[in-house]
C-alpha cells in the first residue's frame, strides 16, 4: 500500500488490484487495527459517455426493484452546442440533509462516510427524500418482486436485499463490495467498457482507481478542474465531478502539475 | 344561580334539546358520514395491502393530499384553543359562547390531522420506532412533541370549563343510565361552591395561558418540516409565521363554519347573535389581510431576487400547471372573503341593484347556463374539439367567467342584507382556499426539477380522494357526536356574563 502510494503518479492494474485488496483487508477484521476511510468517489463527466451502463449493473448487483435508478444518467449542456451526460449516484454527503432529517436514525453514515438505511427501522415517513437536495432516493411504493437470486441474500444496510417494501433505497456506495475489496458495480463497468469515467478511493489515503490505474485523489481532481455538485448548499458531497471539457482530455493519462488558469504564452511550454 | 340549579332555564332549552332528542336528520347525517368513513377504511386497507403505490405518488412527488390533510387539519385546529384562549385572556366577553365550539373543534381537528401522518407512512407498523429511536434533530420529533403536547393541552382546555355543564347535566332527570354515569364520572364531584370555583377559574387560567405558546410552536414545526429541507418554496425563513398566520385564519374560518352550521340546525339564535358573527368577521378579515401580507412578501422577495429554481417555481405557480390552481386560491380562498367580511360596510354595494342585468335571477342563471355549456364542451367534445355553433371553446370559458362574475356581483347585495349568510359563506370560502393553498405549498415544491429533468407530475387516486372523505367525515361525526353528548355552549359562563354584556352586543346590532 505504501509502495503504490510511493509512486504517486498513474499505476497500472496490478497496483490497483492490489490497492482494493489493501482497502477491503484493513477494517477491523483478521485482528488488525481499524483503518478510518473516507470514501470518495471521483466521476470524469470528460470521458463519460451517457451509455447508461453503470445504471445498469448497478440494478443488476442490487437486484434493484422497480426499476430504480440509484446511479441516474442525466442529460445536461453548458450551452446547446456543449452537451454532456451527468451520472448522478448518492453524494454521501459529509452533512447529509437526510440524515439529519431522519426520525428513527435509519438512515446514518456508517464509519467511513458512507450513508446507509436500515431497511428494517425505516418508518416509510419519506422526510428524506423531501430532504435531499440530488433527488437521489427513491422508496418502494409496493412490495417489490422477489426473484430466487434474492433470497439467498443476507440483508445488511450495505446490501439491502431482500428489498423491503414501504421504505427508502438509494446507492449504498456498493458497500458490501468495498469492505471485500472489490469496486462498486458502476465503476467496474465503466472501466470494462473503457470509459474509465468511474473513480473510487479513500480520501484519507489521497488515493483513487478507477480499476485500471490509480492516482492521487488530489492530483486527479486538479487536473480535472473537480467540482461537487451543488456544492453550494453546504453538503459536502463525497461525490466529486471532472469538468466535461478540459485541456488536459488529449493526455489525460500523462499528469502534469496543475497549470495556471490563464494560459497566456509561455516560450517553455510545447 | 349554581349551575346544579334544577329549574332549567327556558332560554337555554334550544342548547340542551339536541342532548335529549335526535330527529331522523341526525341519524341520516350519520349514517351518511359513516358509509363515506367506510369507504375510506376499505381505501386504507387497500393501501395497507398492496403499499403506496395505489396512491398517485412517485419518487418525485413523495408528500401529496396526505400531507396536504395533515396541514390543513393541524392549521383548522388553531381555531379553537387559540381564538378561545386568547379572547379568554384579553377579557372579551362576547367570548363566552362561542368557546366551547372552538375548542372542541381544535380537538377533534387534532384527532383527524394527526393520523393523517400515520396514513402517509409506508411502514405504520413502525410507528413506535418513533419513541424508541426517536431522534430530537428531526423536525417530525418536534412535530410528535409539539402535535402531542398540544392534543393533551386543547382536551384539558375543552373539558375543564365543560365540568359546571356536566354537573348540570348530571343532575338533568331524563338520560339514559350509561350517560347519567359519564356525566357524573365527568363532573368529578362539582358541586359549584366558591372554593370549587376560584380552583376551576384558576385552572381555566393558566391553560389560557399555556396554550397560546402551545399552539404557536405547532404550526411553526409543521412550517419546519418544510422549512428545514432545502427546496425552492419550502426553504423560508418566514414559514414559521407563515403557517401560524395561515392556521389562525383558517381556523377562524372553521369555527364561524361550524357556529353557522350549529346556530342553523340547532336553533341557537338566540347565542350566536349576528354581533358575534361580525366580530369573527372582522378577526377574519384581520388574519385574511395578514396572510395576502405574508404571501406578497413570501412570492415577491422570491421573484425579485430571481434565483433559477425559485423563478421556476414562481413561474409554474403564476402561469404554468398550477396556476388554475394558484388563482382559484387567491381569488376564492383571499380576495372573495376579504370583499364578503366588508359587504355589511359598504353601501356602494346596493347600487348594483340598479344595475337590470345584475339582479341575481338573471345573472345567476345565466352564470349556469353557461358553466354547464363548458363543462358540457370539456367532457363532451373536448376542448379540442369544442365548439358550438362555431363559438370556440376558448370563448364560452371567458363568457362563462364573465356570467359568474356577474352573478357574483349580484348576489353582493342580497349578502349585504344578511351579515351572518355572507361572513358563513367567507369562511367556508376560506376553508375551501386554504386546503388549495396547503396544497399549493406541498405539491409544486416537489414537483419542481432538482436535477436537470422535466416536472414530475402527480394525480391523486382514488384511494387518496377517498381516505381525505373520510377525514372530513370523521371530523364531521366526531363534532355531531360530541353535540349531541355535551352542550355545544358553555351554559354556565353565559350566565355568568357581567350583564352588560347582552346590552352592547344589542347596539353594536343595531348599529350594524
Amino acid at each position: 500500500m505504501k509502495a503504490v502510494a510511493a509512486t504517486g503518479a498513474a499505476a497500472t492494474l496490478p497496483q490497483a488490484a492490489r490497492l482494493v485488496a489493501a482497502w477491503g483487508a484493513a477494517p477491523g477484521r483478521h485482528g488488525r487495527a481499524h483503518v478510518q476511510r473516507r470514501w470518495v468517489m471521483v466521476i470524469d463527466l470528460a470521458a463519460c459517455d451517457g451509455c447508461k451502463k453503470c445504471t445498469k449493473a448497478c440494478q443488476a448487483e442490487h437486484l434493484v426493484p422497480f426499476e430504480q435508478e440509484w446511479i441516474r444518467v442525466y442529460e445536461a449542456a453548458n450551452n446547446q452546442y456543449d452537451k454532456y451526460s451527468m451520472p448522478v449516484p448518492c453524494q454521501h454527503c459529509e452533512v447529509a440533509p437526510c440524515v439529519k432529517v431522519c426520525p428513527v436514525n435509519a438512515t446514518f453514515h456508517n464509519p467511513d462516510g458512507i450513508v446507509l438505511i436500515d431497511h428494517n427501522r425505516c418508518v416509510g415517513c419519506r422526510f428524506c427524500m423531501a430532504a435531499c437536495p440530488y433527488g437521489a432516493r427513491s422508496f418502494n411504493w409496493t412490495e417489490p418482486k422477489h426473484t430466487p437470486a434474492e433470497s439467498f441474500a443476507q440483508y445488511s444496510p450495505e446490501y439491502p436485499v431482500p428489498h423491503r417494501k414501504g421504505t427508502v433505497e438509494k446507492c449504498m456506495l456498493c458497500a458490501h463490495r468495498v469492505k471485500m475489496g472489490r469496486l462498486p458495480a458502476c465503476l467496474e463497468i465503466c472501466t470494462k467498457e473503457g470509459m474509465r469515467a468511474i473513480w473510487f478511493g479513500d480520501a484519507n489515503e489521497n488515493l483513487v482507481t478507477n480499476g485500471a490505474e490509480v492516482k492521487k485523489l488530489t492530483q486527479l481532481l486538479g487536473e480535472g478542474r473537480a467540482f461537487q455538485y451543488k456544492e453550494e448548499l453546504g453538503t459536502h458531497p463525497r461525490v466529486y465531478y471532472l469538468l466535461p471539457s478540459r485541456r488536459d482530455l488529449t493526455n489525460s493519462s500523462a499528469p502534469r502539475p496543475a497549470a495556471p488558469a490563464e494560459d497566456n504564452s509561455d516560450p517553455n511550454r510545447p | 344561580m349554581t349551575p346544579t340549579d334544577l329549574d332549567v332555564r327556558p332560554e337555554e332549552a334550544p342548547v340542551l334539546r339536541p342532548l335529549q332528542h335526535s330527529g331522523p336528520g341526525f341519524w341520516l347525517l350519520i349514517a351518511t358520514l359513516l358509509g363515506v368513513i367506510g369507504v375510506g377504511v376499505y381505501a386504507y386497507v387497500t393501501q395497507l395491502r398492496i403499499g403506496l403505490g395505489v396512491t398517485g405518488l412517485n419518487n418525485r412527488i413523495s408528500w401529496g393530499i396526505y400531507i396536504t390533510n395533515f396541514v390543513f387539519f393541524i392549521g383548522v385546529s388553531h381555531a379553537g384553543t387559540l381564538i378561545s384562549a386568547i379572547l379568554r385572556v384579553t377579557g372579551a366577553e362576547w367570548r363566552r359562547p362561542i368557546t366551547r365550539m372552538a375548542e372542541a373543534i381544535t380537538v377533534f381537528a387534532l384527532l383527524v390531522g394527526a393520523p393523517m401522518v400515520l396514513v402517509d407512512m409506508g411502514r405504520p407498523e413502525r410507528l413506535f420506532n418513533v419513541f424508541l429511536f426517536g431522534r430530537l434533530q428531526s423536525p417530525i420529533l418536534w412535530d410528535v412533541i409539539s402535535i402531542t403536547t398540544y392534543m393533551m393541552g386543547s382536551l384539558l382546555y375543552l373539558y375543564l370549563p365543560m365540568i359546571p355543564d356536566l354537573a348540570q347535566l348530571r343532575d338533568t332527570p331524563g338520560f339514559s343510565p350509561w350517560r347519567h354515569s359519564l356525566y357524573r364520572q365527568l363532573a368529578v364531584g362539582w358541586r359549584g361552591s366558591p372554593r370549587q370555583h376560584a380552583f376551576l377559574e384558576q385552572g381555566i387560567g393558566a391553560m389560557a395561558i399555556i396554550i397560546i405558546p402551545v399552539a404557536i410552536s405547532v404550526h411553526t414545526v409543521v412550517s419546519w418540516i418544510f422549512g428545514m429541507t432545502l427546496r425552492a418554496g419550502w426553504h423560508s425563513t418566514i414559514f414559521g409565521p407563515y403557517f401560524v398566520i395561515g392556521a389562525i385564519f383558517s381556523g377562524i374560518a372553521a369555527i364561524i363554519t361550524a357556529m353557522g352550521a350549529f346556530r342553523r340546525v340547532y336553533r341557537l339564535e338566540r347565542f350566536l347573535t349576528p354581533d358575534h358573527f361580525q366580530k369573527l368577521g372582522y378577526l377574519l378579515l384581520t388574519l385574511n389581510l395578514l396572510y395576502l401580507y405574508f404571501t406578497v412578501s413570501e412570492y415577491l422577495t422570491i421573484s425579485y431576487g430571481a434565483e433559477i429554481k425559485d423563478v421556476t417555481l414562481i413561474n409554474a405557480l403564476f402561469y404554468g400547471a398550477f396556476s388554475r390552481m394558484f388563482w382559484v386560491m387567491a381569488i376564492v380562498g383571499l380576495i372573495l372573503p376579504a370583499i364578503l367580511t366588508v359587504i355589511p360596510h359598504l353601501p356602494v354595494v346596493d347600487r348594483l341593484r340598479r344595475v337590470p342585468l345584475l339582479r341575481p335571477v338573471p345573472a345567476t342563471a345565466a352564470a349556469l347556463v353557461m358553466a354547464s355549456l363548458a363543462v358540457g364542451v370539456h367532457f363532451g367534445a373536448g376542448p379540442q374539439v369544442g365548439a358550438i355553433g362555431g363559438i370556440s371553446y376558448e370563448t364560452i370559458l371567458v363568457l362563462a367567467a364573465v356570467t359568474a362574475g356577474a352573478a357574483v356581483l349580484a348576489l353582493l347585495p342580497v349578502l349585504r342584507q344578511r351579515p351572518v349568510a355572507s361572513i358563513v359563506i367567507a369562511s367556508l370560502l376560506v376553508n375551501v382556499g386554504m386546503w388549495l393553498k396547503r396544497y399549493i405549498i406541498v405539491v409544486p415544491s416537489m414537483a419542481l426539477p432538482l436535477t436537470r429533468s422535466e416536472w414530475a407530475t402527480y394525480r391523486p387516486t382514488w384511494v387518496e380522494w377517498s381516505i381525505t372523505a373520510a377525514a372530513f367525515a370523521t371530523f364531521i361525526l366526531l363534532y355531531t357526536l360530541f353535540a349531541k353528548l355535551f352542550p355545544l355552549i358553555s351554559l354556565w359562563e353565559v350566565r355568568e356574563a357581567p350583564a352588560s354584556a347582552p346590552e352592547t352586543a344589542h347596539t353594536q346590532e343595531a348599529a350594524a
